[in-house]
C-alpha cells in the first residue's frame, strides 16, 4: 500500500499505544528557548524528573535576548534577565546543549536548528514554540507544543498523540517574478482560512515547491501554524541533503537508500487535497488582524469583521497600496535568512527609506546569517538606507515589554503574525515578504515590490 | 491535576473568531518563569483601557457584573491560535475558567488545555451562539452540554477524556506504559538510525 511521508515517519516512531487508544510516538529532538525553557526544566526538577537523553535536547536564547549591539544578559524587558539566567542554570544542571547569548552560533531556534544539522529528514522534532513547523521543510515531522508536553518529551522520550489527518497542498506552475514563499503561504491561508489546516499535517508539494531553495521552503512551512495545521512538511530531495551535509550535528553522508525513501509514495492518498496555481499568486499583504485577512498588495480591502477594520484603521473598499506606514521590520523565523536579507537589500541598494519612517530594523536570524551578510556588505546597504542593523534574535516580531515601536505605529513587517497588539499595544501590523517591506519602507507607504524591481531593470 | 467531571456555570460569551494567545496573555504579561501570577494579565489588551494602570474597560464582557465568578467561556472559531505559550491556559485556569466551548480550537492550545485540566469543548457555531448568559451544565462523562431544556452531545478524544476525568499525570502514565516496549524500540532504532543518538559523538558542549 502506498504511504505518505507522514505515515512513514509516524510508523517509524510508533513505540506503542495507550489504553485509551492514543499513540506513543518517539521524539528524536527537543529544542527549548529561554521564554518557556526555564519553566519546563524548573517544573521537571520540582517533580523530581530527569531529562532522559540530554544529548538530544538543545536550548537557545532567542525570544527575550536583546538585539542591540554590545548586548549581555540584560534586557529592556522587565524581568527579562531572569529568563536568561534561569534558563542557563537549568540547562547546565540538566546537561543540555545551550546556544547561549554570546555563542557564535546563537540565533532564532528555527534558523539555527537547520544551520547546525539538528533537524534531519525523517526525524520527530518538537519545541515549545508554535513555529517549530518551520523545520518540516527538511522532511522532518516538526511541531510546536506547550511546556507540559516538552516536559513529557524530555522525561519519557515520547509524546502521547492522537493520529492527525493528512492534507496535501500542491502548488502547480511557477511563481511570477517578485513573488515569494511568504506570498504562497498567505495566499493559502487567505483562501482556506486561519483554521483551514486544523487537525492535519500538511505536505507541501508541486512544481513551485520543488523549485524553492531550502530557505524558501522554511518560510512556507513556517506559516503552517497560522493555517492551524499541526505541522507542515516537504519531502527531502538533493537540495535538502546538500544543505545538511557537513553540518555539525548531521550524519556524515546521505547516500543511504533510507534517505531516498522519505517521500510520499506514488498513489498515496491524503485525507484532503488542495491545489493552488502558483502562477496566479501576487505579492500579499495583510490588511487586518488575522493572517487570513491578507490580499494582493494592489488589491482593495474587503469587508471583514468590524473589529478588524476598527483596530487596523482601514475601511472596506480602500486601497491597501499607498497606506502610509510609520515603521518597518525585517526579521523573525519566517524571513530572516541570508536569502531574505539579500532580496530586501537588492531593493534598498542606493535608496533610502522615507523620512516619515520613525523606526526601521533588520534583525538577522542567526549570528551566522549576520556574519554572512556583513561579508557581502549587506549591512552597509541597510544602514545607508536608514535601517538599524542588529544582533540576531526574535526581536520585535512580538512585544515583550521592553523595546517597542513608537506608540500607535503602523508597521510593515516580514513576520508571521498581525494579531492585535502582537508588536505592541495598539500597534498595527501588516505582514508581507522582505521585498515588500523594503519597497514599502522606501515609499513610506505600503508598496508593490514589483514596481521597484521594474525601475531597477529599467535604470 | 484536579479531575474534571461536571461544571455548572453561567457562560460568558467572547464570540470572536481567531482569538490568539497573544490576546489571552500578552508576552509582556509573562514576567517570570513560573506558571502563576498570570490571571491579572488575562485578556489584558481587552480587559483594561490602560494595562499599565490596570484601568478596567467597562465594555469588556469579563468586567461585567454577570461575569463575576464564571467558570465557562464561549468563544469563536480557532480559539487559542498563535503562540504555543501554555501561559494562556495557566492564566485562564488561574482566573477560574474550567471549560471553554468553541466551534474549534487551535491544536497546541487544545493540547495545553487537556494537560492542565481545562476542558475544551467543540460544538457547532450556531449552538455556541445560542448559549450566552444561560446557566450551562457540562457533564464530561456523558459528553453533554445542557442549558434549560436543551442538551447537546460533544465529541472528545478518548485519551483526553480519561486524562481529564481522572486527573491523570501524563508523564507517570507514559513511563508505566512504555516500560516494556521502549527498550526494544530503542534497540531497533539505534541500529536503523544511529545518527539520531548523539551522546558520545557530539555530546553536550560547554
Amino acid at each position: 500500500m502506498p504511504h505518505t511521508l507522514f505515515d512513514k515517519i509516524w510508523q517509524a516512531h510508533h513505540v506503542g499505544d495507550t489504553a485509551a487508544g492514543a499513540a506513543l510516538i518517539a521524539i528524536d529532538r527537543v529544542f527549548l528557548h529561554e521564554r518557556t525553557g526555564a519553566a519546563a526544566l524548573k517544573r521537571m526538577a520540582e517533580m523530581g524528573r530527569e531529562v532522559l537523553d540530554p544529548a538530544r535536547v538543545f536550548a537557545v536564547m532567542d525570544h527575550i535576548v536583546d538585539t542591540r549591539p554590545g548586548r549581555g544578559d540584560g534586557t529592556l524587558m522587565q524581568g527579562g534577565e531572569g529568563f536568561i539566567t534561569e534558563t542557563r542554570a537549568a540547562c547546565r544542571a540538566a546537561g543540555i546543549t545551550l546556544f547561549d547569548v554570546n555563542d557564535p552560533n546563537q540565533g532564532i531556534v528555527h534558523v539555527i536548528s537547520p544551520e547546525q544539522g539538528i533537524v534531519l529528514p525523517g526525524v520527530t522534532l518538537v519545541a515549545p514554540d508554535s513555529h517549530t513547523c518551520t523545520q518540516g521543510a527538511f522532511g522532518a515531522l516538526a511541531w510546536g507544543i506547550g511546556s507540559s508536553e516538552a516536559e513529557h518529551a524530555m522525561a519519557t522520550g515520547t509524546l502521547r498523540l492522537a493520529k492527525p489527518k493528512t492534507m496535501r497542498v500542491t502548488f502547480d506552475g511557477q511563481l511570477a517574478q517578485g513573488v515569494t514563499p511568504k506570498d504562497m503561504a498567505l495566499t493559502l491561508i487567505a483562501t482556506h482560512g486561519a483554521g483551514g489546516g486544523a487537525g492535519h499535517v500538511v505536505e507541501f508539494a508541486g512544481e513551485a515547491v520543488r523549485a524553492l531553495d531550502m530557505e524558501g521552503r522554511m518560510t512556507l512551512c513556517n506559516m503552517a501554524t497560522e493555517f492551524s495545521a499541526m505541522a507542515g512538511i516537504i519531502a527531502p530531495d538533493t537540495k535538502t541533503f546538500e544543505y545538511l551535509a557537513g553540518r555539525p550535528y548531521a550524519p556524515d553522508d546521505f547516500d543511504d537508500l533510507y534517505w531516498q525513501s522519505l517521500t510520499s509514495d506514488e498513489g498515496a492518498t491524503f485525507d484532503r487535497e488542495i491545489a493552488i496555481n502558483a502562477g496566479s499568486i501576487a505579492p500579499m499583504v495583510s490588511w487586518g488582524t488575522s493572517p487570513e485577512q491578507a490580499i494582493p498588495v494592489d488589491g482593495i480591502v474587503p469587508q471583514g469583521p468590524e473589529r478588524a477594520h476598527e483596530y487596523i484603521g482601514l475601511a472596506a473598499g480602500s486601497a491597501l497600496a499607498g497606506t502610509p506606514i510609520d515603521a518597518a521590520f525585517i526579521g523573525s523565523c519566517t524571513n530572516s535568512r541570508i536569502s531574505d536579507l539579500r532580496r530586501a537589500a537588492a531593493i534598498l541598494r542606493g535608496r533610502q527609506i522615507a523620512p516619515s519612517i520613525r523606526k526601521a530594523l533588520v534583525v538577522p536570524g542567526s549570528m551566522a546569517v549576520k556574519r554572512q551578510a556583513e561579508a557581502e556588505g549587506l549591512d552597509k546597504i541597510f544602514e545607508a538606507a536608514g535601517f538599524e542593523w542588529r544582533m540576531s534574535g526574535c526581536s520585535l516580531c512580538f512585544y515583550a515589554g521592553g523595546e517597542g515601536f513608537p506608540e500607535g505605529s503602523r508597521v510593515i513587517s516580514s513576520t508571521n503574525r498581525n494579531f492585535e497588539g502582537r508588536q505592541g499595544p495598539g500597534i498595527r501590523t501588516h505582514i508581507a515578504s522582505p521585498e515588500t517591506v523594503a519597497a514599502s519602507a522606501i515609499a513610506g507607504a505600503i508598496a508593490d515590490p514589483r514596481e521597484f524591481a521594474r525601475e531597477e531593470a529599467a535604470s | 491535576m484536579k479531575p474534571v467531571s461536571t461544571i455548572t456555570s453561567p457562560a460568558v460569551p467572547l464570540l470572536r473568531d481567531n482569538i490568539d494567545t497573544d490576546t489571552i496573555i500578552p508576552s509582556r504579561e509573562m514576567r517570570s518563569t513560573g506558571r502563576t501570577g498570570l490571571a491579572d494579565g488575562l485578556f489584558a489588551p481587552w480587559r483594561y483601557t490602560d494595562a499599565t494602570t490596570r484601568t478596567r474597560n467597562p465594555a469588556f464582557v469579563l468586567n461585567q457584573r454577570d461575569a463575576i465568578g464564571t467558570r465557562l467561556l464561549l468563544a469563536g472559531k480557532n480559539f487559542g491560535c498563535g503562540s504555543s505559550r501554555e501561559h494562556a491556559v495557566w492564566a485562564l485556569a488561574e482566573f477560574g475558567i474550567e471549560a471553554i466551548i468553541a466551534p474549534s480550537f487551535a491544536p497546541i492550545f487544545k493540547g495545553n488545555c487537556i494537560r492542565n485540566g481545562l476542558l475544551p469543548i467543540e460544538l457547532p457555531e450556531e449552538v455556541v451562539r445560542s448559549l450566552p448568559w444561560e446557566m450551562v451544565r457540562i457533564d464530561l462523562a456523558a459528553q453533554t452540554v445542557s442549558a434549560g431544556e436543551r442538551s447537546w452531545r460533544f465529541e472528545i478524544d478518548r485519551e483526553a477524556k480519561e486524562m481529564l476525568l481522572n486527573g491523570l499525570d501524563a508523564i507517570d502514565l507514559t513511563l508505566a506504559n512504555i516500560k516494556s516496549t521502549m527498550g526494544r524500540w530503542l534497540k531497533a532504532d539505534r541500529s536503523m538510525r544511529p545518527w539520531i543518538y548523539l551522546s558520545g559523538k557530539n555530546g553536550a558542549r560547554e
